[in-house]
């Protein structure tokens, strides 16, 4: 790290180093752009997350940025704006793609521009929306902001960006998104493929793809301004409702996040029943993901199988938490109730259970010629084009990325279990498909592991009745069923958090959809989206 | 004494010895129309709950279990919704062509129905030229799909659209080129010449290149009526319901029981060509087994043989994912019209010196 510090300070001379839990770097937003550069250049090609802050005095954009090579490399970069009431910062989409879809969040919510950026609509809210909702001085009374005409559909065509002229003066520019005779059909936000609300706009020729442009935000429910006004436990409970299929992994990572920063020691007995539920969980996720896709390729038969598989895990759910798909088990210091003592006993026969029944998923359909035709050479995603695009996950290890965060930052107890990555290097449909299979089995093998040394001890640590998280800035990441899922909060040392943003794998999965569906087929955008598995309330938030 | 044939010339009787010539051809007309139509309702109402419990035990569930017992009232509970349902007016589309394309997939699939012989002596329609009848006659529903797709104005309804008439007139070469090579085996077109050929032996038993035609023209029939891997025209998780989107109430419902009625008809056509239509089944020299068989009724051989096919027929629908529209193509026009080609030449060969 000293020689990226170096490095750093080499190419921007005003760059200081910060104080802080990460290796936390400040650059003045002049060299920015030149940083980024001679980061990626170093081997920095994963922008994991980026988020804006508003500061009151001035605005902060957060870039946490890792390599793909060595991905226990964790780099925090820095820079602000005091002008806030028309910030400009320069663009880095050109360096890391996946900046496109966080820059314009940031502009969304915070009204930042960035220079240079070829697409600056708003990202969730439309496009005629009054204001920055995530600024400290928005107008949040009901109905204010909210414009009233008619929403137009081409206004979200209208693609404005802004650059710099010869003179260094800032231009405004337009360009329409899709030319005036292409045939433009909707998929979605009714449709029965998208797998929630989300908005395709596809350009099509005859059946062939030419370009694919989401439009999210319709179930947005602004769930990170929301919690800047909620303590610390009412939080948790809106983890779940991000990623509802893989719910318990999220309320971990904010469990983790505030534990972390408020230097709480969770009891070691609560540390294997998380890393218990979050595998049960990933499974129920991989099953619903796997019937999914089949189901988007047309075999119905195999979506009610994946769904009556699921169905077990959420019967032992239940029995323990009392939720199902909202289990609400876990809390800050560790879960809430201890086991049920059934638990045991029910994990131990659906583990065997489901090993048969994955067979009877191959049997039906993975060795199925049909669906093998569809899959196979189709949807390619190579590596290079995963990194850049921040596609971790299943998608990210079906290019043959290490990209695993239970490997590369262990958490809970999965630095005392034994499990394989699973790694493709593919890239197709197959190995989207067959990683969750896979994967599945992985998850069975540390349950295996984990279920019979569950410790004995307190379920849960001594926490203050009041939570308040000291000042500063903490991230973490954990592993979702969907990829890296990261929370980022700032605290002020209030029993509420100043700033909390959450990374969203499902985000970087739909922004994949233009580049991996180009010239292929109707079918296979709706098979591809499968296959990425995405959650929409997830991306909306 | 079980036939439908003595019951129906015991009518023919009745009336003519009431009424006057004309009077009795007009009612016995009449009475043909009807009864027609409420078999065909009928077929249909049978087959939606045939095909909802068995993808249910396809699937691990019970399927309707609430309206009657087993579910037994379900498809009429069904109906009468769907009757009474409103029909959506469009605002911005061609109104004629729009209803006039759910008549002529009706209209299709009825007059196909018609050619089915059901039993011994109970057929409707029956030509000199009845397989080229039906393949004529069948097509029409391509043009009402067309039609439909392109009424809607709408771009589903229109790739929809696109998918079926590319689909189904591929189709129908190897469907048609797999009847022919009966044909020529039979060695007569009219339905009931081809039935009365099998009375010793079924066709399918008669010559081995049978087999292979039967196989062609079940996938192409199966792609013909629109149902998975082949439902491309209304692939469900892409087109959300392809041709018939915009067809609300029972214009939907036309459509639907049109696709359900002609997967009967074509394997009623199957079993006509391939499996000896009402013919019992009989082993040459076996007499005393051949004179159980025949105890038993011919409507009911039809029909048993018939439904046999659709379910194979639905055991495909519910276990296979869907085609591309490149590989559906590349299926028909690749493989299964070369193949139906050289069939039908090695069937020729096969009357020929055999």
């Amino acid at each position: 790290m000293e020689k990226t510090l170096k490095m750093i300070q080499s190419v921007s001379s005003s760059c200081t180093k910060i104080e802080a839990a990460d290796v936390m770097v400040s650059v003045d937003k002049k060299d920015l752009h030149k940083v980024c550069e001679a980061l990626y250049k170093d081997g920095w090609d994963y922008l994991i997350n980026l988020n804006a802050i508003d500061n009151v005095e001035n605005i902060e954009i957060v870039y946490h940025i890792s390599k793909s090579a060595d991905m226990e490399k964790f780099l925090v970069l820095k820079t602000n704006t005091t002008d806030v009431e028309n910030p400009i910062i320069e663009t880095v989409s050109d360096i890391w793609k996946s900046a496109n879809l966080y820059e314009r969040e940031a502009y969304d919510f915070f009204g930042v521009r960035f220079l240079n950026h070829p697409d600056m609509r708003r990202l969730f809210l439309r496009p005629d929306w009054v204001g920055y909702p995530l600024r400290k001085n928005y107008d949040n009374t009901p109905n204010e902001g909210i414009p009233s005409k008619v929403h137009d559909m081409d206004a979200c065509e209208d693609v404005p960006s802004i650059t710099l002229d010869r003179h260094g003066e800032i231009v405004e520019n337009h360009t329409n998104l899709f030319g005036r005779n292409e045939y433009v059909v909707n998929f979605g936000p009714q449709h029965p493929s998208t797998h929630g609300v989300l908005h395709l706009r596809v350009s099509l020729d005859g059946e062939m793809i030419k370009k694919i442009d989401p439009n999210f935000g319709y179930i947005h429910r602004g769930i990170e301004k929301m919690m800047e006004s909620m303590t610390y436990p009412q939080m948790l409970y809106l983890t779940e409702r991000f990623d509802y299929l893989c719910g318990s992994m999220n309320r971990h990572a904010l469990c983790m996040c505030v534990e972390k920063a408020m230097g709480i020691e969770i009891p070691k007995r609560a540390e294997y029943i998380r890393t218990i539920f979050d595998e049960l969980n990933r499974i129920a996720s991989h099953l619903l993901g796997w019937a999914c896709m089949c189901n988007d390729m047309g075999s119905i038969t195999a979506f009610i199988y994946g769904m009556r598989d699921r169905e077990k895990i959420m019967d032992i759910f239940q029995e323990t938490a009392g939720g199902r798909l909202m289990v609400n088990y876990y809390v800050i210091g560790g879960v809430a109730q201890d086991i049920h003592p059934n638990f045991v006993n029910r994990v131990k026969e659906f583990i065997p259970y489901l090993r048969k029944m994955i067979k009877e998923y191959h049997t039906l359909f993975t060795g199925n010629p049909i669906a093998r035709g569809r899959m196979i050479n189709c949807g390619f995603l190579k590596k290079e084009d995963a990194v850049a695009l921040g596609m971790s996950g299943p998608n990210g290890r079906a290019s043959g990325w290490h990209c695993d965060v239970r490997k590369i930052a262990p958490y809970a107890a999965y630095s005392e279990v034994d499990f394989k990555e699973i790694l493709h290097d593919g890239g197709d449909t197959i190995d989207r498909y067959m990683i969750r299979l896979e994967e599945i089995e992985e998850s069975l093998k540390i349950i295996e592991q984990l279920i019979d040394k569950i410790p004995e001890g307190d379920f849960r640590a001594k926490v203050p009745a009041i939570v308040k998280v000291p000042e500063g800035e903490y991230y973490q990441r954990v592993e979702n069923a969907r990829g890296d899922f990261g929370v980022y909060l700032k605290s002020t040392g209030d029993k509420s958090p100043y700033r909390i943003h959450f990374r969203s794998p499902s985000l970087v999965a739909v922004s994949g959809l233009d580049p991996i569906c180009k010239d292929t087929k109707i079918a296979d955008l709706i098979m591809i989206g499968g296959s990425l598995d995405y959650v929409i309330p997830c991306i909306d938030r | 004494m079980l036939e439908v044939g003595g019951i129906l010339s015991w009518i023919h009787e009745a009336l003519s010895s009431a009424c006057p010539e004309w009077l009795t051809l007009l009612i016995e007309y009449v009475l043909i129309g009807v009864g027609f139509l409420a078999l065909y309702a009928l077929i249909a109402l049978i087959l939606i709950l045939l095909e909802r419990k068995i993808c249910a035990y396809y699937q691990c569930r019970l399927g309707p279990m609430r309206a009657g017992f087993w579910g037994l009232l379900q498809p009429l509970a069904d109906m009468f919704k769907i009757l009474m349902k409103e029909i959506i007016p469009l605002l911005k589309n061609d109104k004629f062509l729009f209803f006039t394309a759910l008549f002529l997939v009706i209209m299709g699939s009825l007059c196909t129905f018609g050619a089915l012989e059901f039993s011994k002596d109970l057929i409707g329609i029956d030509f000199n030229v009845g397989v080229f009848y039906v393949l004529a006659i069948s097509s029409l529903g391509v043009l009402g799909i067309l039609l439909a797709g392109w009424s809607s104005n709408n771009k589903y309804t229109m790739i929809g659209a696109m998918r079926a008439g590319a689909q189904l007139v591929s189709y129908e070469l190897s469907s048609g080129l797999s009847l022919l090579a009966i044909v020529i085996l039979g060695g007569t077109m009219q339905l009931s010449g081809l039935i009365e050929a099998q009375s010793e032996l079924w066709f399918l038993f008669q010559s081995p290149f049978t087999w292979i035609a039967m196989v062609i023209y079940l996938i192409a029939g199966h792609a013909e009526t629109n149902r998975g891997p082949f439902d491309l025209p209304e692939a469900e998780s892409e087109l959300t319901a392809g041709y018939h989107i915009e067809y609300s109430g029972i214009t939907f419902g036309l459509f639907y029981v049109g696709e359900y009625v002609n997967m009967f008809t074509i394997a009623g056509i199957g079993t006509m060509v391939f499996l000896g239509g009402w013919q019992p089944l009989h082993i040459p020299g076996a007499d005393a087994f051949n004179e159980i068989m025949n105890m038993i009724p011919t409507w009911l051989w039809f029909f048993a043989k018939a439904f046999a096919l659709v379910m194979l027929s639905l055991w495909v629908r519910w276990s296979f994912p869907r085609l591309r529209i490149d590989q559906l193509l590349h299926l028909e026009w690749k493989i299964l019209m070369p193949i139906s080609l050289l069939n039908m030449l090695l069937m020729a060969l096969w009357v020929a010196y055999f």
